[in-house]
């Protein structure tokens, strides 16, 4: 529904735009020309879409996932400490991390909402909830496939050279992100 | 350097796989059919978005915005080129998507501005389309502090890509 209202406003922004510089002649070839590079977007990224799909379902088979929320636990048990007590909640979680970190944001969200339900207490959000979804928005991920196959489909001769610049950011904002919610906690109401 | 990760991760995997006795090309084979799947769903939404984006491209609209939002951008360090991209961002990751490939196309994809435009679409997510289907699933009512704090996160993503791209290029 927020997309039905956005797609409206874009195509009202433009007519209105075009008729205030005078652009308007331009605006149903250009909105042609959109419609067709959204097929040549999309096949272009058709190879790297399918290889990181198939990358990173084997890296899930063969634990990868299990090996790597072990090696999460200690900052598990710091960011979300109820998980001490709760070892189904914890592996909820840690598979949500570690699903999203591989890019496999189809099987991160189930496993993230089923931790979610967990940590709701009469309707509003407690402070771990505020962190899991904080934590989710911030998207720590270590191979961003869709960007990089947007890059190589542009002809870009290293398209995976702007990955330091990725984890250094997605980690900044992630352990910022929480550090804000977990200040915020302190003096939001409950 | 950078330039090993890939073949090197993409070689382990196999490997281990290969190492525990599992099918590592069948397991990969079903990976990658689910993968055009994906890819099925999100053509459509690429074709719609591009063509809004592609209108308000041509009839200026996109520069009127990052011309507006050059003060508060420049502040930061943040291209305001890119300003669309920030803007879209939180709400919609097929737009994004979208918006982001055009300007790596604009402005040549090893650009600056082609470069920042990469680093925030990865290093970033679809804030307020997590945050309702998390609390839509979970039964939260009272989301709190959620989207201040998701969002403070965000810009922290935004302003950090436009930082490291020009450190690191």
């Amino acid at each position: 529904m927020v997309l039905s209202w956005i797609w409206t406003l874009m195509v009202l922004l433009s007519i209105l735009c075009a008729l205030f510089q005078g652009t308007g002649g331009a605006l149903a070839g250009a909105a042609m020309q959109g419609a067709q590079a959204g097929v040549t977007l999309a096949i272009s990224m058709a190879g790297s879409i399918c290889l990181w799909s198939g990358a990173g379902k084997l890296m899930e088979r063969v634990g990868i996932t299990a090996m790597l929320s072990r090696l999460l636990r200690p900052l598990l048990h710091r960011v979300f400490p109820s998980t001490k007590k709760d070892p189904i909640l914890a592996g909820n979680l840690s598979a949500n991390i570690c699903a999203n970190f591989l890019g496999l944001g189809n099987a991160a969200t189930p496993m993230g909402i089923r931790a979610a339900k967990g940590m709701n207490k009469d309707g509003a959000a407690t402070n771990e909830l505020c962190r899991l979804i904080v934590l989710n928005t911030a998207s720590i991920q270590l191979i961003p496939a869709n960007v990089a196959a947007v890059r190589g489909s542009l002809g870009c001769a290293a398209p995976f050279d702007i990955l330091p610049a990725v984890w250094i950011t997605s980690l900044l904002s992630a352990g910022l992100g929480v550090a804000a919610a977990w200040l915020l906690g302190k003096v939001w109401p409950k | 350097m950078s330039g090993y990760i890939v073949p090197l991760l993409l070689f382990f995997t196999a490997a281990i796989a290969l190492g525990k006795q599992e099918n590592a090309y069948g397991i990969m084979l079903q990976g990658a059919s689910e993968g055009l799947s994906l890819l099925g769903s999100i053509l459509p939404s690429l074709v719609l978005l591009l063509t809004a984006v592609y209108m308000l491209r041509a009839s200026g609209a996109m520069e009127l915005m990052s011309l507006a939002l050059s003060p508060v951008f420049s502040l930061f360090g943040i291209p305001p080129e890119t300003a669309p991209l920030v803007l879209i961002r939180p709400i919609s990751g097929s737009a994004a998507l979208a918006v982001g490939a055009e300007l790596m196309k604009e402005y040549g994809v090893d650009s600056s501005i082609g470069r920042t435009a990469a680093v925030m679409l990865g290093s970033t997510e679809t804030t307020f389309y997590t945050i309702s289907v998390y609390f839509g699933a979970a039964g939260v009512k009272s989301t709190r502090y959620t989207i201040p704090a998701a969002l403070f996160a965000d810009f922290v993503g935004f302003f950090m890509a436009s930082l490291t791209v020009r450190f690191l290029f």
